[in-house]
């Protein structure tokens, strides 16, 4: 499961709005091994196309070794589709090279309404996964999931034998 | 001659759990092939069975992407400090994405073909 403050959750969104109709990119670091995202770092899309994104190579040394010096990692690595559904297409899978990284991906082909969905890669191989929202500003245990039901979380239907 | 070497995640399976190695060479080919004597697979996830610079990896010497210094003819010095880094691309559509890796493939020949002329090879 992917948690995600809401605020960074808006700051996605309003880049992936701001570059539509081209495709939007970016990190968001955390502390190494926290599995938490917690600094947002929109990236340039090197390619400015609407059905590709690259970083450029260059910043993204630079980004990458500015985690490293602070000892965080891409907990989250993101980008828009924009006229498609917020699901990996095979170039994104075979790209895919952060074992460890959430791939957030944000469809901005309706103009009302974000989709948002995440998704583990790892060996070419995609898992969705569920994506809980957190509002800092209210309540920290309020939480606001998108996809996957979230109903009875622990019922165990395979091995309840156990 | 040392370079060290920063070692991506994803292939550090490769340098047993390493993420800075040392290496010796005096291109980016020869270091690679270096490495592959001590982390054997490590080259075959970074170039291509055609013997290019592969396009799911950056690869940098110091804070240069290799790809503008002659890819695998990038030429090295004692000290220079070698960054592996996963490219991150992808997009929603495959034809495109094969559109822009063509287009970059052009590119990265044509970084080449400047890199070795400036090295003075002859073509």
């Amino acid at each position: 499961m992917l948690s995600i403050d809401r605020s960074i959750v808006d700051a996605i969104v309003a880049h992936a709005r701001r570059d539509h109709p081209d495709e939007a990119c970016g990190v968001v670091a955390g502390p190494a091994g926290s599995d938490t995202p917690t600094r947002h770092i929109p990236m340039d899309n090197a390619a400015r196309s609407m059905t590709f994104y690259e970083f450029d190579s260059i910043e993204q040394l630079r980004v990458w070794r500015e985690m490293d010096d602070r000892d965080e990692e891409p907990v989250v690595i993101y980008h828009s589709h924009t006229a498609t559904e917020a699901y990996p297409s095979r170039t994104d899978i075979s790209f895919a090279g952060e074992p460890g990284a959430h791939y957030l991906l944000v469809s901005t082909r309706e103009p009302d309404t974000e989709e948002i969905r995440s998704f583990r890669i790892v060996d070419g191989v995609v898992t969705e996964e569920p994506v809980r929202i957190l509002d800092a500003g209210v309540d920290p245990h309020a939480v606001q999931s998108y996809m996957f039901g979230q109903s009875p979380a622990t019922v165990d239907y395979e091995c309840s034998g156990r | 001659m040392a370079i060290e070497v920063r070692i991506p995640t994803i292939l550090r399976s490769y340098t047993g759990g390493a993420k800075v190695v040392e290496g010796t060479g005096d291109t980016l080919g020869d270091l690679l092939a270096d490495l592959d004597s001590r982390h054997a697979g490590l080259r075959g996830r970074l170039v291509t069975e055609a013997g290019a610079l592969h396009r799911f990896v950056n690869v940098y010497v110091n804070d240069e992407d290799v790809r503008f210094l002659g890819a695998l003819d990038a030429k090295l010095s004692d000290g220079d400090s070698v960054t592996i880094l996963p490219a991150v691309a992808g997009g929603a559509f495959g034809f495109a994405a094969a559109a822009a890796i063509a287009q970059h493939g052009a590119a990265t020949a044509i970084a080449s073909h400047a890199g070795r002329r400036a090295a003075g090879v002859a073509r």
